[in-house]
């Protein structure tokens, strides 16, 4: 038996059909996330709006499509495990002055995660899910493959770096070998009644406010502190309200100088915002942390691939290597803009994930470590 | 309840004669209800079901008795349309003394005794727990009520058509009822209420049931209510006793194939319907899907609380840890259930125990 995650999107939905009609036996997952009243106690407004993958509608409308393929459904609550792995940890990193991916969390820890496991305690074998992204076994190297998407402009791999061995061995990804438009093909050929809707794009439990917003209100007063703007030299030109407010990159529309500028690092100690011209938001060093290796077992030699380091950019030829105390250590071979902490990093060789992590620190020293090429 | 959709579509408030059949009908339902619990035909007032039937009683009293006190005394393992409705009257500046339960889920009178107070205006303690299924000493609860002249609610939706009731014996007041409950329809039920019992409507409009519960009649549901409780009232004394054959030999047959399982309130007075079984080292999530996916449905906790992360209220007033309670099985009988629908369960549910139990890190260690 596998168990379908259903999000109420049509893709979930449609990785659901594909089985059936593959004649598997399924059962439908739907998790609940999180439940605004957790930050927006008493305000009703906020708690009635319709929204994205953590909202009763999504639920409501994965319950439709279960009970259109006339499969089993069940809704799973995992708030508590969805407050504490992602939403907490959100928050505390834009505190830190990090640009957070809160999707990837999610995957990692609460979806694939709970769901193997609870895919264990029904008797579901392996756990389906709608990501456009491919799993193989490579027997040569002994170890499952995590591959991009066929369909290049939706591929979510990206998201899914953190998946381990043991996951991918239960992991199915029907949508994998198919586009969107095929997909919404399918969805509309077997009638579901979603077949048309709207695709989600924000982070789910902020829906509709800035992130700022959202942080503030989840950490509570005393998480706006104000601070300074200041120029790479250290000079002070201005003063900012609360360093979440700030992504690495971001336009900061000073131009004393009559150039534009950016954003090119926070500095959570100091508090500071520090801006400069475009060429200094360009660096080829940082380490990464947490990271998880899918196509190899570990990073013990220098390594080439192709490094990306946000959804959607380019991914980049660089070297990866051990440094002497332990740290990943990414090297572009030309230097990257807006390199920013708290996004992912994700090692690719063509269309194979070779692994990833946190993006941590970016070096400002552009020493070379001697690497050797695969 | 088919003619009501089909034939009779009058209001029963009109004089017309299609009103009229649509009256007697409501009134012949009334009279069926009233007859399974002992009441008179006026004392019966049809509203929405359980839930409406608790709210109307409790602020009901709460509303009328007021100049008298703003003191209410209900039990720990009340169902939510019971605690939910005090809550809020606590928030409304009314006081309210939550009663504890012993280990098998029995409220001991003797508390309701020592709780009451000079401004003491409502006790509200359930018949049986919808959970568990104990049942509590009514009768003696009644007879506290009335030396006290106190008002005295009960809520006796799950015990209704399964243990026989007697509203005059038990010396109630107020008596809340649930169609689906006894094989009738959902969003149908009934509130006694004792004649001379002064309590204030809540809704106001047009003053259908006698100034107690406005708005046009539900007469499709009241006509397949009254229909469930003459059926049920049959079934007192053939029914029940198979019934509770039947469950006997589910938990004696779990126990025998299962180990480290527990049922709770077993030492009590319980329903012959109902099973509360504790499986320790097993993930109540788990069980009940596994249980549904076999086509055998049960619950956690209430209904209303499933996909809920509290534990339940009720298992955590008789002792339970939060762990325990999550681990614990609802399961329901009917005079619909048979002895293959038993055999089938003692059959399946060791093998979902022992999966969930080998993905348990903390069953191993034992
Ligand atoms: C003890 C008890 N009281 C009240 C109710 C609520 O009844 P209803 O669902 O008809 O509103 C229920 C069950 O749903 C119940 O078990």
């Amino acid at each position: 038996m596998i168990a379908v995650a259903m999000s109420g999107g049509v893709d979930s939905s449609t990785a659901a059909v594909l089985l059936k009609e593959a004649g598997e036996e399924i059962v439908g997952l739907s998790m609940q996330l999180w439940n605004q009243r957790r930050v927006l106690q008493g305000e009703d407004e906020d708690l009635k709006r319709a929204g994205r993958c953590c909202s009763l509608d999504d639920i409501w409308d994965a319950r439709r499509v279960a009970s259109h393929l006339g499969m089993p459904f069940y809704v799973l609550n995992l708030e508590n495990e969805f407050e504490s792995t992602v939403v907490s940890p959100f928050v505390a990193s834009y505190l830190r002055g990090e640009t957070p991916s809160p999707c990837i969390l999610c995957n990692n820890d609460v979806k694939f995660h709970h769901l193997v496991d609870k895919a264990a305690g029904i008797g579901a074998d392996k756990v389906a899910t709608g990501h456009y992204a491919r799993v193989r076994h490579d027997e040569s190297l002994g170890r499952w493959l995590l591959l991009r998407g066929k369909d290049r402009g939706k591929d979510q791999s990206y998201f899914l770096f953190g998946l381990t061995q043991n996951q991918l061995s239960k992991t199915v990804f029907p949508l994998g070998e198919l586009s969107k438009p095929e997909v919404r093909e399918i969805a509309r050929r077997a009638g579901l009644p979603t077949y048309d809707k709207a695709e989600s794009q924000e982070i789910c439990f902020v829906q509709g406010r800035s992130y700022a917003d959202f942080v503030e209100k989840y950490a509570g007063t005393g998480s706006e502190k104000p601070g300074d703007i200041v120029t790479k030299e250290g000079e002070v030109v201005g003063s900012h309200t609360g360093i979440h407010k700030f992504t690495v990159g971001q336009r900061k529309g000073h131009v004393a100088t009559g150039r534009p500028q950016y954003v090119v690092k926070i500095e959570p100690f100091e508090n500071r915002i520090v801006i400069g011209n475009d060429p200094e938001l360009h660096e080829r060093r940082f380490t990464i942390r947490d990271s998880n290796w899918i196509a190899i077992e570990n990073v013990t030699e220098p390594i080439r691939c192709d490094v990306q380091i946000r959804n959607r950019f380019d991914p980049q030829p660089a070297s990866v290597s051990r440094s002497e105390d332990g740290k990943i250590v990414v090297e572009f071979d030309k230097p990257q803009r807006a390199i920013t902490p708290g996004q992912a990093a994700v090692l690719y060789w063509d269309d194979v994930v070779v692994g990833g992590g946190w993006i941590e620190r970016i070096a400002v020293r552009p020493e070379r470590p001697s690497v050797k090429t695969l | 309840m088919m003619p009501v959709f089909t034939e009779h579509f009058g209001n029963a408030s009109s004089i017309h004669w299609f009103g009229q059949q649509a009256k007697t009908m409501i009134d012949d339902a009334r009279s069926k209800v009233a007859k399974l619990i002992n009441a008179e035909t006026s004392e019966i007032v049809f509203l929405s079901g359980g839930t409406e039937a608790d709210n109307l009683a409790i602020r009901g009293i709460a509303e009328s008795q007021k100049s008298r006190g703003k003191h209410i005394i209900t039990s720990q393992i009340e169902h939510h349309a019971v605690m939910h409705t005090c809550k809020d009257l606590e928030k409304q500046g009314y006081e309210v003394t939550w009663i504890p339960v012993s280990r098998d889920g029995l409220v001991d009178p003797g508390n309701i005794q020592r709780a009451l107070r000079p401004d003491s205006i409502l006790i509200s303690i359930m018949h049986a727990n919808n959970e568990i299924g104990t049942i509590q000493p009514i009768e003696e609860i009644g007879a506290i009520a009335e030396a006290a002249d106190v008002y005295f609610h009960s809520d006796g939706v799950q015990s209704t058509g399964k243990i026989p009731v007697d509203v005059r014996r038990l010396k109630v007041d107020m008596y809340s009822i649930s169609g689906h409950k006894i094989h009738g329809p959902k969003g149908a039920g009934a509130l006694f209420i004792r004649k001379g019992t002064i309590l204030k409507p809540l809704m106001t409009g047009g003053g259908h049931e006698r100034n107690r519960r406005s708005g046009t009649e539900n007469v499709a549901g009241i006509v397949g209510l009254g229909e469930a409780a003459r059926l049920a009232r049959l079934g007192l004394s053939t029914e029940m006793p198979r019934v509770e054959a039947l469950r006997n030999r589910l938990e004696a047959g779990l126990k025998a194939r299962i180990e480290m399982i527990h049922v709770n309130g077993e030492d009590a007075p319980r329903l012959p319907n109902t099973s509360n079984i504790m499986v320790d080292f097993a993930e109540g999530e788990g069980l009940v899907i596994s249980l549904d996916l076999k086509g055998v449905a049960v619950s956690t906790g209430s209904a209303c609380s499933s996909g809920s992360l509290e534990p339940s209220h009720v298992l955590t007033a008789i002792g339970k840890t939060p762990d325990e309670a999550h681990g614990s099985l609802r399961l329901s009988l009917s005079a619909l259930t048979t002895e293959e629908d038993i055999d089938y369960v003692i059959h399946v549910l060791p093998g979902i125990v022992e999966r969930l139990r080998e993905l348990s890190p903390y069953y191993k260690k034992v």
